[in-house]
């Protein structure tokens, strides 16, 4: 009983950081039908950022991590703004193609410029676990579900309270008509791909001092982030939510009582099996957004 | 369309006469680390060890007076990348020799190539059994297997006292095979075998797995990771109150490292390594010792290095008396020369047996093995 305690604690803590690298994914896809593939690149590239803030400009903790999401934020305008922008009525495989390379490259450049051996961020919270009964859990990890939650919910106050998220919800519906309406699709364009990116980012610059960070890095959230959004529906926000926490779960319980080897492959056995049964994902509906 | 045909010739010629330039002046040797993904700073140490002794055989006048030339290749940490990596070093650069790969993964994936093509390789890291006992000649091993360094851990299994011991491992044939020798070390002297869970290679969480050790009623957790797993999972225990006698086998764990970068929930652990650079007097050959640790600092690296760089510096000190012992610098001959060589390397003197199925022998040197304890954030030798 106390072990199971302790995986329910473990996977909830996971299933927050999950659910925010699921929504910066989902949502690009849901508006601007972009399979982004430099998703895992982002992740990297916000736990980089972090690093420099917090290591090399010795910034606080607290304010290094805004500003590695407005880094996030800014590299996601600048990559939809010369990248996607020009391929805007091109199919789906060509921006495919080019997002793909364009992962390749943030992957390469960031070996390049720091090397591959990894790097460690320092947190602020004590090593020592807050302790109740039979559960511990760190507090940097509490903070990153609080964290993550919070980033979350602000995404979904942006998409359905503001003039910009009515905006958003409108162009994914019919990009025409919302640009008849006066909705300045470009903009939105941007607005949604930099939202996305920035997740991505803040994610990173959440795991990075929990973990370790390094180029690679991307690589295994990237796939994380593939598996919840199919298992939310594609473009569900609330979808992706739910799905972060069910791959948490599903990995920690695998582990916990199957196999501690197949950990990472029960995130492919839930798409496999949510793929058969019911191929739209869990929570889709016609109306995707929001 | 005639001037480009001329032109590409004329590049093709001078390309082949460089390269036969080069190849006179030299004796080129393959290095194949992984430089990037999760092993990178362990592959890294490697490589920079290796940079560092084939400087100082060359200062000396190199090796049957050429210089000797390192040719880097990045396996990636993956065992495909391992054996592509391989191939290109022999078959493209012309290495007669190499140096690698590694892990016990990555060599095992680099061996049938050495096999096809008739090249020996040095293996300066890897743990698995099965590399040397796979019946394959063309393998010279310096590191000590896995059995070697559950033998040397028995009298300090009786001494610490432990009744009951889980697994937690890397999942391939390093951690897989360790579990399984320092298992049966354990149970030959009476002390419980529990758990024996594994964990993926690229795994940066290990909650799960941790929660069930913690759950466990062992004493004690072997754990056999590289370094950066390694600092993540003291991390993660830490977390989850988990306060367990913490041992690791491997060699890999870069003592200074765990201490810089797990902190204070590095104290308490129990690390078995293959050199002791804290203590170079005590060195089979400290005089080597003092120097390969000066030059390391002299040229910037991190000092948590060295517990792995010096195989990379031994693993070229080897190739080089290969190729002296065989006269030539063609793979036969080295070949050959590395049963002659009889060197005293920083762990120890390096002399290969015959291990493996009779007529397709590998080698294996048997070096030291150490234990050392980190507490309040320094490393000593543990006594138990």
């Amino acid at each position: 009983m106390d072990q199971l305690l302790q995986h329910v604690v473990n996977a909830l803590v996971l299933g927050g950081t999950y659910a925010l690298l699921g929504i910066g994914l989902t949502l690009i896809f849901g508006i601007m039908n972009v399979v982004n593939f430099t998703h895992g690149a982002l992740y990297t590239f916000g736990a980089y950022a972090m690093y420099l803030a917090a290591v090399a400009l010795g910034l606080n903790f607290f304010v290094a991590l805004p500003v590695a999401l407005v880094a996030g934020l800014a590299l996601g305008a600048l990559l939809e703004f010369v990248l996607l922008r020009p391929l805007r009525r091109s199919d789906i495989d060509t921006t495919m193609l080019v997002m793909i390379g364009a992962g390749i490259i943030l992957q390469s450049g960031t070996l390049w410029i720091f090397g591959g051996v990894a790097k460690a961020v320092p947190t602020p919270f004590p090593a020592e676990p807050l302790v109740i009964g039979p559960v511990s859990v760190s507090y940097v990890r509490l903070f990153v579900l609080a964290a993550a939650l919070a980033l979350i919910a602000l995404t979904y106050v942006t998409i359905n309270g503001t003039k910009l998220g009515r905006a958003m919800r409108a162009t994914f519906q019919d990009h025409d008509t919302a640009a008849l309406m006066g909705v300045n699709v470009s903009l939105i364009y941007t607005a949604t791909f930099a939202i996305g990116s920035a997740l991505a980012s803040a994610a990173g610059a959440l795991l990075g001092p929990v973990y370790v960070v390094f180029p690679q890095m991307g690589d295994l959230a990237a796939v994380k982030a593939f598996a919840i959004v199919i298992l939310g529906g594609l473009g569900s926000i609330s979808g992706a939510t739910i799905g972060g926490f069910i791959l948490a779960f599903a990995e920690e319980l695998g582990a916990g009582y199957i196999s501690s080897g197949y950990r990472d492959a029960m995130g492919f056995l839930i798409i496999i099996a949510v793929l058969l049964v019911k191929p739209t994902g869990l929570f889709a509906r016609a109306e995707r957004i929001g | 369309m005639q001037l480009t045909r001329r032109t590409t010739l004329a590049a093709m010629a001078l390309a082949l006469m460089s390269s036969t330039a080069f190849a006179q002046d030299t004796i080129k040797i393959g290095i194949n680390q992984p430089l990037t993904g999760p092993f990178a700073a362990s592959g890294t140490y490697v490589t920079n060890g290796a940079k560092i002794a084939a400087d100082e055989i060359n200062a000396k006048g190199g090796v049957l007076g050429k210089k000797i030339e390192l040719v880097v290749e990045d396996n990636k940490s993956n065992p495909t990348e391992a054996a592509a990596v391989t191939e290109k070093l022999i078959t493209s650069d012309k290495v007669p020799v190499l140096l690698g790969a590694w892990g016990s993964s990555l060599t095992l994936a680099a061996m049938p190539k050495l096999e096809e093509y008739s090249v020996p390789m040095l293996v300066e890291t890897s743990s698995s059994g099965k590399i040397t006992k796979s019946g394959n000649p063309y393998v010279f091993r310096i590191s000590p297997p896995s059995s070697v360094e559950a033998q040397a851990f028995e009298p300090i299994a009786k001494k610490l006292g432990i009744k009951k011991a889980d697994f937690l491992v890397i999942n391939n044939d390093w951690g897989r095979g360790a579990a399984v020798e320092f298992s049966k070390v354990l149970k030959d002297n009476g002390i419980e075998v529990g758990l024996v869970e594994t964990m993926d290679q690229s795994s940066q969480d290990m909650t799960a797995q941790l929660a069930k050790l913690k759950a466990s009623d062992a004493d004690t957790l072997m754990i056999t990771a590289a370094v950066d797993q390694l600092t993540l999972l003291f991390k993660q225990m830490a977390a989850l109150g988990i306060k367990k006698k913490v041992i690791t086998t491997g060699g890999s764990q870069n003592p200074d490292q765990l201490v810089a970068q797990a902190g204070s929930t590095a104290n308490g652990t129990l690390h078995l390594v293959a050199f002791a650079p804290w203590w170079p007097e005590k060195s089979p050959n400290p005089e080597e010792a003092n120097a390969f640790i000066t030059e390391w600092k002299k040229r910037g690296y991190d000092f948590a290095g060295t517990t792995e760089s010096f195989r990379g510096y031994d693993g070229i000190r080897t190739i080089a008396a290969a190729i002296e012992a065989g006269g030539a610098a063609d793979p036969a001959s080295i070949q050959k020369g590395f049963w002659k060589v009889n060197i005293v390397g920083l762990n120890g003197p390096i002399k290969f047996e015959k291990e493996g199925p009779a007529g397709k022998e590998s080698g294996q040197s048997k070096p030291e093995v150490y234990l050392i304890e980190i507490a309040d954030g320094k490393i000593k030798p543990a006594n138990p």
